[in-house]
C-alpha cells in the first residue's frame, strides 16, 4: 500500500525533486528524534552513572536514512506504481516451478538424501544440514497447527521441550534405548499438548497465541526451578547416542560387543555417528512430511481446513471445533515431542535456554515466511533462516536484529509469505484452465 | 497482618505500572485489533530513554529532584512516542486490512527487532541507577517489622491515578476521543464521517507509547536497574492485565494490572517466588477459560 501511495506521489510527470526532497528530510527528522538519544549516547555498564557522547553515530544514522528514503523514491517513482508492490515476475517464476512440483521434489529428495556420502561433505557440513532438518521437520510439524488449522501456536517450542526432556528422563532413569523412548516422548508430548490444549481451543486466535505463549514460559520457568528432576538451569547431561541395530558408534567397545566400526570392517570415524544422526532426523522429517501431506485428503485433515476458513460455517456442517483443534494441536505437539528427542540425542546434554521464546518464534517465522501450509515453503525458509546466520558467523552480533527486521519486511512485502501460491487440498468439479497460474490465493 | 499489609502497598505500586502499559495494549487492541506485540520493548526503549536523561540531568547538577523527574518524564514522553508512532508506521500501517496473522508476525519481528537495536546500541549488560527519590512514611509498626510507603510508591500510584483520570476525559470527551471510539466501532463507516483514520490510529499508538514511557521512567526510578530483556516478560504480564480486565476497555486494563501486580506480590510472598510469572500466566488461563470477555469487557457478538 505505502509503496503504491509513493508512486503516486513521486511518480507522474518526470521526476519530481521538491516532493523526494521534503519527504525525505521528513524521514530524516524522525531517524533524529529516534537516534538522539539512543545512538548519541551510550550508558557505561552497571552502575556509576557515565556516559559516553558518539554524536557521530547520529549524524550517521540521520544522513543514511535520508539518502535511503530518497533512493527509494526515485526507484519508485520512475516505475509504474503497482508494479513495485506486486512484484508479478516473482509469481510467475514460482507458477512455472510449480508445474514441475514433483520433479522438483523429487531431484531436492535425492539431493538431501546422498549429500552426507559425498566427498566434499565434512562434519560442519553434515552438522549443519542436520540442524536445517530439525528445524524444517519442527515447521512442518507446526505447519500442521498453524497453516492447516490455522490456530497461531506461540509456545510450539514448549512440546519440543518436554519430547526433549522426557526422552532424556526415561533413557536415564529407565534405560531404555532412543528407539523406544521415542514414540514414548511423542505421546507425552501429544499428552500435553491436549492438555494444555483443551482448555484454551475456544479462545479466538490472538488470545490463543498469547495463551500458547504463556505456556511455553511456564514450561521454562518449571523446567528451569524443578531442579530435582530437570537439574535446573545446569540441565542434564550424558545422554546417550542411538544405535546402529544395536551397533554402537565408539572407538573402544566395551568386551564382548560389536562397534560400528568393526562390523563393517571400516576403519573408525567420528562422521558415521553425524551421518546416521542425519539419516534419522531425514527420516523423521519426512515421515512428518508425508503424514501432513495425506492428512490433508482424509476427513480429518479437511476438517482443520475447513475450521480454519471459516468456524461458523464448519460448526454449522456438525463439526466439533474443540475435537477437530484437539487433534491438530495434539498432533503437532507429537511431532515436536519426536523433534525434541532427536534434539537431545543429537546434543548429548539439555538444558532450559535451549527452549526459549526465541525458537518458538524461529520456528514460527520459518512457517510463516514460507507460506503457510506451503510444505515446500518450510524447506527454503528453514534454509535461509539457519543457513545464513550460520554462514555469516561474522555479523553474530546482527543476526537477531537482522532477523526480526526480515520478519517485518516480508510481512509488508509479501503478507502472506514467501511462497504463497497454493493449490487447494480439494476441489469441486474440474480444475479450471489457467487456475495454476496467477497470484496469491 | 503487618507483612500483608506491605506486599499489599508493594503489589498496587507494581500493579499501577502494569495497568499503564495495558492501557497501550487494550487501545490499539480496541482500535485496529491487532496485538501490538512491540508494546513491552516500546516500555524498555522508554527505560532506556529515562535512564539516558536522568544520566545526563545528574552530570549538568540540577538540584531539584522533582524538576529533575519532571523534565525527564516530558523528555522521555516525547521520545518513546516517536518510537510508538514509527512502529506504527513502518511495520503495521501497510499490513492493514491484510490477513488476520500477518500484523502480529510484523510485531513480533519489531519486538526482536527493536531488543536487538537497544542491545547493540547499549550493550547486553546490565544498567543501574542510585535512587533519586528516597524515604517514606512508617504506616505502622509491630515487633520490629515496619510497614512502609516510600515516596517513590507514593508519586507512582498518585501519577497513575491522575494519567487515568486525564485519560478518561480524554476518550469521553475530546473529539481525539470520540474518533477513537469511532474507529473502534467501524473505521468505514468513521472514514465516510471525515474522520481521519490514519491520523487517529497514530495518535492512539502515540498516547499508547507515552504511557509505557511514563511506566518505563517510574520503573526506572523504582527499581533502579534495566536491560534490554525487560520489555518480553513485563509486555507479557501487562497484556495478560489488559485480557484480565477486558480487552478494549480502561477501566479494566487499570484494574487487571492492580491484580496481576496483586497475584504476583502476594505469591512471591507467600509461596514460591520462583513461580510468580507462573502464577500470573495461570491467572490468565483462568480467566479466559471462564470468563473469555474479562472483567469488565462487553461480550463479543459473533457476526456471520
Amino acid at each position: 500500500m505505502t509503496t503504491v501511495d509513493l508512486g503516486d506521489r513521486f511518480g507522474g510527470d518526470g521526476v519530481q525533486w521538491g516532493a523526494i526532497l521534503k519527504d525525505a528530510g521528513m524521514a530524516a527528522l524522525v531517524a533524529l528524534v529516534l537516534s538522539l538519544l539512543l545512538f548519541g549516547v551510550r550508558l557505561s555498564d552497571g552502575g556509576g552513572g557515565g556516559l559516553q557522547f558518539r554524536p557521530w553515530w547520529v549524524v550517521i544514522a540521520v544522513a543514511s536514512v535520508f539518502a535511503g528514503r530518497a533512493a527509494v523514491a526515485l526507484w519508485i517513482g520512475t516505475r509504474k506504481p503497482a508494479s513495485a508492490a506486486a512484484l508479478p515476475w516473482f509469481d510467475r517464476a514460482l507458477a512455472r516451478l510449480s508445474q514441475h512440483k514433483r520433479l522438483l521434489f523429487a531431484g531436492f529428495f535425492l539431493a538431501v538424501a546422498i549429500l552426507p556420502l559425498l566427498p566434499v561433505a565434512d562434519r560442519r557440513m553434515v552438522d549443519l544440514a542436520t540442524l536445517v532438518m530439525i528445524y524444517v521437520m519442527l515447521g512442518w510439524g507446526l505447519n500442521i497447527v498453524v497453516g492447516l488449522a490455522g490456530l497461531l501456536d506461540l509456545g510450539y517450542v514448549a512440546f519440543y521441550a518436554v519430547g526433549a526432556y522426557s526422552y532424556t528422563l526415561l533413557a536415564i532413569h529407565f534405560d531404555l534405548s532412543f528407539w523406544a523412548c521415542l514414540p514414548l516422548a511423542g505421546a507425552i508430548a501429544a499428552l500435553f499438548g491436549v492438555l494444555l490444549g483443551f482448555p484454551v481451543l475456544r479462545l479466538r486466535g490472538d488470545y490463543l497465541a498469547i495463551v500458547t505463549l504463556g505456556f511455553g514460559e511456564m514450561v521454562r520457568i518449571i523446567l528451569i526451578n524443578w531442579s530435582d528432576l530437570t537439574g535446573g538451569s545446569e540441565g542434564i547431561t550424558g545422554i546417550a547416542v542411538p544405535t546402529f541395530f544395536g551397533l554402537r558408534f565408539t572407538p573402544t567397545p566395551a568386551a564382548g560387543e560389536t562397534a560400528f566400526h568393526q562390523f563393517f570392517a571400516i576403519p573408525f570415524a567420528g562422521i558415521h555417528k553425524l551421518i546416521f544422526l542425519y539419516y534419522i532426523i531425514l527420516v523423521l522429517a519426512l515421515l512428518t512430511h508425508l503424514f501432513s501431506e495425506r492428512m490433508r485428503g482424509l476427513p480429518l485433515g479437511r476438517a482443520w481446513e475447513a475450521l480454519r476458513e471459516d468456524e461458523i460455517a464448519s460448526r454449522s456442517l456438525g463439526l466439533n471445533p474443540v475435537l477437530v483443534k484437539l487433534s491438530a494441536f495434539g498432533i503437532g505437539a507429537m511431532f515436536a515431542g519426536f523433534a525434541g528427542s532427536f534434539f537431545a540425542t543429537r546434543q548429548g546434554f539439555i538444558n532450559p535456554s535451549s527452549f526459549t521464546f526465541i525458537e518458538s518464534a524461529i520456528i514460527l517465522a520459518i512457517v510463516v515466511l514460507g507460506g503457510m501450509g506451503s510444505q515446500v515453503g518450510v524447506i527454503c525458509a528453514a534454509m535461509v533462516l539457519i543457513l545464513l546466520p550460520e554462514l555469516a558467523r561474522d555479523f553474530a552480533e546482527f543476526r537477531m536484529l537482522l532477523f526480526g527486521g526480515a520478519m517485518v519486511a516480508i510481512m509488508v512485502w509479501r503478507p502472506r509469505g514467501l511462497l504463497a501460491h497454493r493449490v487447494p487440498s480439494v476441489r469441486l468439479g474440474p480444475e479450471p484452465p489457467g487456475a495454476r497460474r496467477g497470484g496469491p490465493p | 497482618m503487618e507483612y500483608f499489609l506491605q506486599q499489599l502497598i508493594n503489589g498496587l505500586t507494581l500493579g499501577a505500572v502494569y495497568g499503564l502499559i495495558a492501557i497501550g495494549y487494550t487501545m490499539v487492541y480496541g482500535i485496529i485489533g491487532m496485538i501490538n506485540f512491540a508494546h513491552g520493548e516500546i516500555y524498555m526503549i522508554g527505560s532506556f530513554i529515562a535512564l539516558i536523561c536522568f544520566t545526563i540531568l545528574g552530570l549538568t547538577g540540577v538540584a531539584s529532584v522533582p524538576l529533575a523527574i519532571l523534565v525527564v518524564l516530558v523528555v522521555t514522553v516525547l521520545f518513546t512516542a516517536a518510537y510508538g508512532w514509527a512502529v506504527e508506521r513502518l511495520a503495521y500501517r501497510p499490513l492493514r486490512g491484510s490477513f488476520r496473522l500477518a500484523p502480529l508476525i510484523s510485531a513480533i519481528g519489531m519486538a526482536i527487532f527493536l531488543q536487538n537495536y537497544v542491545q547493540l546500541l547499549q550493550g547486553a549488560r546490565v544498567k543501574a541507577m542510585a535512587p533519586m527519590v528516597t524515604g517514606g512514611f512508617v504506616v505502622t509498626e509491630k515487633a520490629g517489622f515496619q510497614v512502609t510507603l516510600s515516596y517513590m510508591q507514593i508519586t507512582i500510584m498518585a501519577l497513575t491515578v491522575v494519567l487515568m483520570a486525564g485519560f478518561s476525559l480524554v476518550i469521553s470527551r475530546t473529539a481525539l476521543g470520540r474518533a477513537q471510539r469511532a474507529c473502534e466501532q467501524d473505521q468505514k463507516m468513521a472514514a465516510l464521517s471525515g474522520i481521519d483514520v490514519d491520523r487517529t490510529v497514530s495518535l492512539t499508538f502515540l498516547l499508547g507509547a507515552g504511557l509505557a514511557a511514563v511506566a518505563g521512567v517510574m520503573t526506572t526510578l523504582h527499581y533502579g536497574v534495566i536491560d534490554f530483556y525487560i520489555g518480553f516478560l513485563v509486555g507479557l504480564k501487562a497484556f495478560t492485565a489488559a485480557v484480565l480486565g477486558g480487552i478494549g476497555s480502561l477501566p479494566g486494563a487499570m484494574l487487571g494490572g492492580i491484580l496481576i501486580g496483586l497475584v504476583e506480590a502476594f505469591w512471591a510472598a507467600y509461596f514460591a517466588a520462583e513461580y510468580k510469572d507462573v502464577a500470573a500466566f495461570s491467572i490468565l488461563v483462568l480467566v479466559l477459560i471462564f470468563r473469555p470477555t474479562g472483567l469488565m469487557g462487553r461480550p463479543e457478538v459473533e457476526k456471520v
